[in-house]
């Protein structure tokens, strides 16, 4: 059983669509006692990043989240879900977020090295450019493409935490991973069969028991 | 690098879609879940359902349909047609729409661009812009209600005033090209381009695949929308999609 973590923000419904999609067995809801009996945790997210960490304070899942993921529960962050997983943020001054991965969320610059502009969000489908091919997530994986909608972007501390990326402008992470913490910046219920896989992947690692700490 | 997105738009009334379809055999060519799937399994990279619902009524089986193709679907798509408040907005993304188009509503209350854009995200606000070039101002002038109405707004003004108040992307229809299929309407998809920062669709006129190819490679278009021509089979999604590959042009 795969938990939906509902605190308020996001897109609620086309994550959930999709496991119905998978035929994943699901809950979608804000109560800890249903979501600790689950195997997994998905942290959907869209909105802004400050919002989502007080709704996250507010409904006690910051606390929830934090500790169920030290005792090696697998989570999954979606878009901003993934964004959270980090230290911080500049969206909106400098927030705080869960720490479970090394590293801060930034606004794309909107204009390049060479003083171009480029556009933001970074919008549609881009390539994605694995990392580490052997990733439980990136299994079945073949060259593919996913869909991105964000404005800020993960720069992680840590390389080996960059499962895969793709390239707008700089090197976005797209897929991001240490022991059971995961997060994908695009959303993967919408980016077709190679996100389906990566999100049956992440299904299949959670009835597997999950992974070795 | 981002891939150039191809977007077929289908016409929604009272929960059917209408202008005829006329490809493949599928059971039933009014049925929106089962014409998005045709144009998923194509290759489409998105969709746009236009609500022409008069009724009440026919705005509730909307969300019906939102919900069905949402739980179908694993590409995005975005609903318009008729959204006037920040609840008609709420309903829409609640049901699985991924971005919500809003266009005579956004020039009779800019407002709603901010409020949505600030409640929603900028990245689910699409401002729809529909515009005939007007020799009296020798430049393009705004239109709303389908195109029967003008309105004192010239495009780039416009264009830059819904970015200023939060639209994360523009859908640009070109009133002078629309159901001309004589391909798009470059000029004004480059002023435009040339004021906005944000992702721009443009609209009216795709005739045949070249004129996509035409479209991102002169007017560097974020991507492109059509109906008829993918409706009636004259092309679809896969041939568009090897035409604009031959040509260097990056899709998926």
């Amino acid at each position: 059983m795969i938990g939906i973590i509902d605190y308020g923000m996001g897109n609620l419904f086309s994550v959930s669509k999709a496991l119905e999609r998978l035929d994943v067995p699901y809950v979608l809801t804000s109560d800890p006692e249903q979501l600790a009996q689950c195997e997994g945790l998905i942290l959907p997210g869209v909105g802004a990043f400050p919002d989502a960490m007080k709704s996250l304070a507010e409904t006690g899942m910051k606390d929830f989240v934090l500790s169920k993921a030290a005792e090696g529960m697998p989570l999954l962050g979606i878009c901003l879900g993934m964004q959270l997983l980090f230290d911080e943020s500049d969206e909106g001054g400098m927030t705080e977020g869960l720490g479970l991965l090394p590293g801060s969320v930034v606004r794309f610059k909107g204009i390049d090295s060479e003083g171009n502009r480029f556009k933001v969000p970074h919008m549609g489908w881009n390539h994605l450019d694995p990392q580490q091919p052997s990733s439980p997530l990136l299994q079945n994986v073949e060259d593919g493409y996913v869909y991105f909608v964000h404005s800020y972007y993960v720069q992680a501390k840590q390389r080996e935490d960059i499962i895969a990326s793709a390239q707008y402008e700089t090197e976005v992470p797209a897929v991001v991973g240490r022991a059971n913490v995961f997060g994908a910046q695009f959303h993967p219920e919408k980016s077709g069969d190679t996100g389906m896989t990566i999100l049956r992947n992440f299904c299949e690692l959670v009835s597997k028991g999950g992974v070795e700490l | 690098m981002l891939t150039k997105r191809i977007i077929p738009c289908l016409d929604v009334k009272d929960g059917r879609v209408v202008k005829g379809i006329q490809f493949v055999q599928i059971r039933d060519a009014g049925d929106p879940v089962e014409l998005a799937t045709v144009y998923d399994k194509q290759g489409a990279d998105e969709l746009v359902f236009l609500d022409i619902s008069a009724s009440h009524e026919g705005r509730k089986t909307m969300i019906e349909v939102v919900r069905e193709v949402a739980g179908t679907l694993a590409i995005p798509f975005t609903v318009g047609g008729g959204i006037g408040s920040l609840e008609d907005m709420r309903a829409i993304l609640r049901a699985g729409a991924d971005k919500v188009s809003l266009n005579s509503a956004a020039v009779r209350n800019p407002e709603l661009i901010t409020e949505g854009s600030d409640f929603f995200g900028a990245q689910c606000i699409v401002v729809a812009i529909d515009a005939r070039f007007d020799d009296s101002i020798g430049s393009w002038r705004v239109y709303t209600h389908g195109g029967r109405n003008a309105t004192e707004w010239e495009v780039r003004d416009w264009a830059k005033h819904v970015v200023e108040r939060g639209a994360g992307e523009i859908l640009l229809t070109s009133m002078d090209q629309d159901g001309e299929k004589t391909g798009f309407d470059l000029d004004l998809l480059k002023a435009v381009q040339q004021v906005v920062d944000v992702p721009v669709i443009a609209s009216g006129g795709a005739g045949n695949a070249q004129h996509f190819v035409d479209v991102f490679k002169e007017a560097d278009a974020d991507a492109a929308l059509a109906a008829s021509i993918f409706h009636y089979k004259e092309t679809s999604v896969q041939s568009v999609k090897g035409e604009l590959k031959e040509n260097g042009v990056h899709v998926r």
